[in-house]
């Protein structure tokens, strides 16, 4: 087919220049600023940033703190997207709307309310007194157990919801066909069920993962200004040490982890695709 | 069905019922604290009054919080809709190379984070000379919004039969009367849900809202945020209710005219 020039690409005009002004041009100052020292190119800012073993620490905590709050909204949003797209009528609708509300109300909202719930005399200690795994109550608020919880209750509508749009698309007589085949529960769970999912798996793993690595308000109010991460660094340097440079510098590399792991998880899904 | 089935089965509901109580915590929790009549936000509450919901009138800096949130957040909205709207079309109906990218483009702003975006637009509008607070705000929250817009409505418009307007054309409409009655009829659940969530996400945005705000132009999350930090009391929990409270109304709207079961797949 021969490439005319077609005037409906006329109406994409006024929204991709105001993106490429207001959006990609500053992203890609921000980003050569940080490699711009007084004589050209230089990787001075991230070699000094890097040789610093605090930051190490940072760093740590970031990869650290993303990594588990992606596992716990692995295992819980996994079954409960099996369970959403196995429902029918009022309970599928009383789980959306317990999904989707929490996923509509505000981050600050939320973190707020973990805060209450996280104390020595909240609901989590009474729980875990209750069953006998402490012997008495304990402060959650303050430490890093109590900011993967937080964390990992705001995200896990974006693990949950990828994985049924997948689910919810795969034939679920392939299932009842291993079945007949004569496949055991466990041998189709990882051959048949799993394969189905990963899509939707990868998909969720990385949104969850991106968005842990770079959020700022819940470890601000769950943790406190003695744990840092990477983004909760950028803020304070530029909101309150007023070091634009090392806020320019932590704000790049969380751009490069974003990137880094949207490429990931798009070679992912690719690989998929192929070996089909 | 197998013992490993059955045990599999009874797993996969209690988890989910176990991830629903968990998902409602935080909810349930601000607004059985908003009624409360306890400052120390104790559970459940000694007593029940109304007393948070009475000083919420007298928090200094607020209810301006609010009206400026509203006005950035419907303002960026509504530039969205219009750009993005226009954008989704020419992505829908032209015959072009590059028409992924763009879309991918359009959507970019959602994968980087929050606060990085936030110190681009700083530095960006610094350098231009922008002083402006309400400006800045309004300027950086049409890129926050854009996304979900372009995403939906693309999505729509991909999934609309645009014979039906050479249908309505042929049997007498003109060409912005097939618009008017086939068009937007027939997108107006997108248009809807999309504007909902653009608004929310403007509405709930501190990432990028942060760096621009000043003691006397601020947006409600960051209003609210100070407030937790300075003094915590369950006046928080009162917005936060009433914060809920519209959610669930919009979500309502949504659900009659959509269905929530759409707007999950979205």
């Amino acid at each position: 087919m021969k490439l005319r020039f077609d005037p409906v690409l006329l109406l994409a005009l006024p929204a991709a220049i105001y993106m490429v002004i207001v959006f990609a041009i500053p992203v890609v100052v921000l980003v050569a600023r940080g490699f711009m020292g007084a004589d050209g190119f230089t990787l001075s800012n991230y070699s000094s940033f890097l040789s610093e073993p605090f930051n190490w620490v940072v760093i740590g905590n970031t990869l650290r703190v993303a990594f588990w709050t992606t596992v716990v909204c692995l295992a819980l949003g996994y079954p409960t997207a099996v369970a959403l797209a196995r429902s029918k009528g009022a309970v599928q609708v009383a789980m959306l709307i317990a999904i989707i509300l929490p996923l509509s109300v505000g981050v600050v909202v939320k973190t707020f309310a973990w805060q209450i719930v996280l104390r020595r005399d909240g609901i989590v200690a009474a729980i875990l007194v209750a069953t006998g795994v402490w012997d008495e109550p304990k402060l959650l608020l303050f430490t890093e157990h109590g900011l993967v919880m937080g964390a990992a209750n705001v995200f896990l509508p974006f693990m949950i919801l990828p994985i049924y749009s997948v689910l919810k698309l795969a034939d679920p007589n392939l299932q009842d066909a291993a079945a007949t085949l004569g496949a055991p529960p466990v041998f189709r769970f990882f051959n048949v069920a799993l394969p189905l999912a990963m899509p939707g798996i990868v998909g969720g793993v990385s949104i969850v993962f991106s968005l842990a690595t770079s959020m700022y308000v819940i470890p601000s109010l769950l943790i406190g200004d003695r744990f840092q991460t990477l983004a909760t660094l950028t803020g304070r340097a530029f909101l309150l040490m007023r070091n634009e440079a090392l806020g320019a510098t932590t704000a790049t590399i969380l751009l490069f982890l974003a990137v880094a792991i949207v490429a990931c998880s798009a070679l992912l899904s690719r690989g998929k695709g192929d070996s089909r | 069905m197998t013992l490993t089935e059955r045990t599999a089965n009874v797993a996969v509901w209690a988890i989910a019922a176990a991830t629903v109580i968990f998902l409602l915590t935080p909810l349930v929790v601000a607004i059985v604290v908003s009624f409360g009549s306890s400052n120390l936000f104790t559970l459940p509450p000694p007593g029940w009054s109304m007393r948070w919901y009475q000083r919420l009138m007298n928090v200094r800096g607020l209810s301006s919080s609010l009206i400026v949130s509203a006005q950035i957040a419907a303002v960026a909205t509504l530039v969205s809709m219009l750009i993005g709207g226009m954008a989704a079309t020419a992505l829908a109906r032209g015959r072009f190379a590059g028409r992924e990218a763009i879309a991918a483009f359009l959507t970019s702003p959602l994968m980087l984070p929050g606060l990085v975006l936030g110190i681009a637009f700083l530095q960006a509008f610094r350098y231009a000379g922008l002083r402006d607070v309400w400006l800045s705000l309004a300027l950086a929250h049409v890129v926050i919004t854009i996304p979900y817009i372009a995403r939906t409505l693309y999505s729509a418009l991909t999934l609309f039969d645009f014979s039906l307007i050479d249908a309505a054309r042929t049997l007498g409409c003109s060409a912005p009367q097939a618009v008017t009655r086939v068009l937007i009829p027939n997108l107006a659940p997108a248009f809807l849900t999309s504007g909902i969530f653009a608004f929310l996400a403007s509405m709930d945005n501190y990432a990028v809202s942060i760096f621009f705000t000043n003691a006397w132009t601020k947006t409600l999350p960051i209003q609210m945020l100070n407030l937790v930090e300075e003094q915590p009391d369950p006046t928080i929990a009162a917005i936060s209710s009433l914060l809920i409270g519209l959610v669930l109304l919009l979500l309502l709207l949504c659900e009659r005219m959509v269905g929530l079961r759409k707007i999950a797949e979205m």
